[in-house]
């Protein structure tokens, strides 16, 4: 009885030190946000502060942003890359799934050669090809004004159909005799691909529309490769990048803890739903 | 599976174009010269007009483009800019001269244009062989509505991969033969190459590996820390989210969902914006510093140099690694950890085995074994960890003034400072080829040797 409660207590103090571990380990990790939440609503400017908690609060960070449109447009900003954003969503979704679609159900010749192509291309330092990238924009003429924005679209969905892995991998989940029934009832593979295969992979669908919907708005270095100068055709993140530059950090700085509230706020709400249909998809589909 | 494998074999037919030239009638041999040909005279009129169409159009374009293209691809252009006097304006006009980079990408551009066209032209040659062998056989050959209703049943990935296809060549292929192209020029800001330049053969590379110079010394000392870090940066990840997974997942511990959620949640800010934050916050005046002071740690005029000094720069960058990098880690090992059947725990267990023997010859086995295409990806991704140093240091503290690398830089920071801030264009894509020859001889071997590689190709 005595050693039932010994093992008892030490049960009992492994918890606390457990749970004692977890409660630090959660507070390093959710103070940057809470930091950044509260620096949103400080009402001192500048980057650079001597007392830890702002001394008042307002809400002039977040009016500033989207009424002080002289300097750094951000309401702009937020359009273009709303735009961007829904086309190369569409597009790149699009490229995905039917990519993973004949890859997982069909065979043909390229099979083997394209995925093996995909991977080595992906070995490949992503912006290595940027600088041509931008000589190809420029030399059909995508980089002035407002056809900056199709140029981002495309390079945003243009190599999406390499990264067809985790989609093929659900598809590749499903029972094939799903596809020879169908078959054998004179559907077309077209017909198999919208009515049968896609009804059925609601998961990996939304995990991808979300993943390229998310994309523009958290990429930075290549819209800063290919916006330049052109102010107006700025994404919101090389927009935050630019609050943080040496000549606009002290006006700047607590409007850009706004803004990375801002966009941060929907992303995350995206995200925590897509966390579900992440587990599901990866783990796959109709269970054969 | 009988059906779906009948209709597959089709892919792989006897109609090659090695038969077509030798056992074709005489149409079909002249489609080698004359696109379409065969397929016209054996009844797929439309198809074959097509054909003729792409080659004229081909034809067209070599004749007034594409041999000029091909041909500067090989001096790649020699007239400088010059100035001109107008007498009837009274000004001097600049003459455009050469510019080398064009003149490299549309050379580029021409032979992948022609590899595509030879490969329609394979096809003319095949399916103009396999409609006079139909034709002879007597049997049914497709009228152009039939063959573009197969478009949407068997041959649907023809359609639907076509699009990805024309844009990972323009975007992705083409970008990245332009730039490998560029090692072997000297197009660069050194001696004033950055409008007209010319092919060096491996000279640049030769001059990377020379490690008296004070690029091959760089090379090296980047090389090294790249991977240095890349090895820290995937294990500790590995190993602090897979411990922490194991701690929500443990029987006893409490309120999992919040444990989780608390972690998820700096991971659901956009990376970009929580390293922003992060440097801001570990800058010599930052909140970080601020916070030391008044809890009176350190001195409150003095700061922690977190990345002005290199040795502490170099473990900042690492540290923060495991702080962005550990939410997505526990996410994705949760599922896996799950599946670890519950037998082996108990077994072990009955044997006397404690937490720490358990963790070392079931758990990390078990997941290692799972996970190591994972792993290789996350190595992979390391070297290419592009944006976590660049947002965070910049490849700051720069100790060697000549170097233009910094003491956190890896390969591919060096590289964007190569190009973009140094215009030594042909340094960088050395570098960037250097990258992935590194990575792709480690990836390549492990892939081939991993389960889930072998277990695609017994599918």
């Amino acid at each position: 009885m005595k050693q039932y409660k010994s093992a008892k207590a030490i049960r009992r103090r492994n918890n606390i030190l457990i749970h004692s571990l977890l409660a630090v380990l959660a507070a390093i990790w959710v103070f940057p946000v809470l930091w950044v939440i509260m620096t949103s609503f400080r009402a001192e400017k500048g980057s650079y502060v001597s007392t830890f908690f702002p001394k008042s609060l307002t809400l002039d960070n977040y009016i500033k942003l989207f009424t002080d449109t002289t300097i750094l447009n951000f309401p702009q900003m937020f359009m273009n890359t709303l735009i961007i954003a829904i086309c190369s969503c569409i597009l790149s979704s699009f490229y995905v799934l039917s990519a993973a679609f004949c890859l997982s159900r069909m065979r043909f010749k390229m099979r083997k050669p394209y995925m093996n192509m995909a991977m080595i291309l992906g070995l490949f330092p992503g912006f290595m090809s940027m600088i041509a990238v931008y000589f190809i924009l420029k030399a059909i003429g995508l980089t002035e004004g407002s056809l900056i924005r199709l140029a981002l679209i495309l390079c945003y969905s243009g190599g999406a159909a390499l990264s067809f892995q985790i989609a093929k991998g659900f598809f590749d989940t499903m029972p094939m005799a799903l596809d020879e029934a169908a078959r054998i009832d004179g559907c077309t593979r077209w017909q198999i691909f919208t009515k049968i295969t896609l009804p059925l992979s609601k998961p990996v669908i939304v995990y991808t529309v979300l993943t390229a919907f998310i994309g523009p708005w958290v990429d930075f270095i290549f819209a800063k490769v290919i916006c330049r100068a052109n102010s107006d055709q700025y994404t919101v993140a090389i927009g935050l990048w630019k609050m943080l530059e040496k000549e606009y950090i002290d006006s700047w700085y607590t409007s850009f803890a706004a803004g990375a509230v801002l966009i941060s706020i929907p992303i995350a709400i995206l995200f925590l739903k897509l966390q579900k249909y992440y587990v599901d998809g990866m783990s796959g589909a109709v269970k054969g | 599976m009988n059906i779906l494998n009948a209709k597959q074999t089709k892919g792989y037919s006897p109609y090659t174009c090695l038969a077509a030239l030798g056992q074709g009638d005489t149409t079909t041999r002249l489609s080698a010269v004359v696109m379409g040909l065969g397929s016209i005279c054996h009844g797929q009129v439309v198809k074959g007009i097509l054909y003729l169409a792409a080659e004229l159009g081909y034809l067209a374009f070599m004749v007034r483009y594409g041999l000029h293209n091909l041909a500067m691809l090989i001096t790649l252009g020699e007239v400088e800019q010059q100035e001109v006097w107008d007498e009837a304006q009274q000004v001097y006009l600049y003459v455009q001269g050469d510019q080398s980079v064009l003149l490299l990408l549309y050379g580029v551009a021409t032979l992948l244009l022609t590899l595509v066209m030879f490969l329609i032209w394979r096809g003319s040659l095949k399916s103009a062989y396999k409609a006079q062998c139909l034709q002879q056989k007597g049997s049914h050959v497709n009228t152009f509505r039939e063959d573009l209703t197969t478009l949407l049943d068997d041959n649907i990935y023809r359609l639907l991969m076509t699009p990805p296809m024309f844009f990972i060549t323009a975007l992705t292929i083409l970008p990245l033969i332009f730039m490998i192209c560029m090692a072997f020029t000297n197009y660069s800001k050194i001696d004033n190459h950055l409008v007209l330049f010319d092919w060096v053969g491996l000279e640049n590379f030769a001059a990377l590996f020379d490690s008296n110079s004070i690029l091959g010394s760089t090379f090296w000392s980047v090389l090294v820390w790249t991977l240095v870090w890349a090895v820290f940066a995937t294990f500790t990840n590995y190993i602090f989210g897979m411990l922490l997974a194991l701690l929500i997942n443990r029987k006893d511990t409490r309120a999992k969902g919040f444990w989780r959620f608390c972690f998820v949640l700096s991971s659901a800010v956009p990376m970009f914006v929580s390293l922003l934050i992060m440097r801001t916050m570990l800058q010599p005046n930052g909140a970080v510093n601020v916070l030391l002071r008044s809890l009176g740690l350190i001195a409150p005029d003095a700061s922690l140099p977190f990345f002005t000094d290199p040795t502490w720069a170099r473990v900042t960058v690492i540290v923060i690694n495991i702080w962005v990098g550990v939410p997505y880690t526990l996410m994705q090992l949760t599922g896996v950890l799950q599946s670890i059947p519950a037998e082996l725990y108990e077994a072990a267990k009955v044997d006397g085995a404690g937490p720490v023997r358990t963790f070392c010859s079931i758990t990390l086995p078990y997941m290692l074994y799972v996970t190591t295409p994972y792993l290789i990806a996350t190595f992979t991704g390391n070297v290419n960890n592009f944006n976590v140093i660049y947002l965070l240091s910049g490849g700051d503290p720069v100790t060697n003034l000549a170097s233009a690398a910094g003491s956190t830089d890896l390969l591919v920071t060096w590289l964007y400072k190569l190009t973009i801030d140094k215009q030594y264009y042909n340094v960088g894509a050395v570098v960037g080829i250097m990258t992935f020859i590194i990575l792709s001889v480690g990836a390549l071997f492990s892939y081939r040797r991993s389960k889930s590689y072998k277990e695609e190709g017994g599918f």
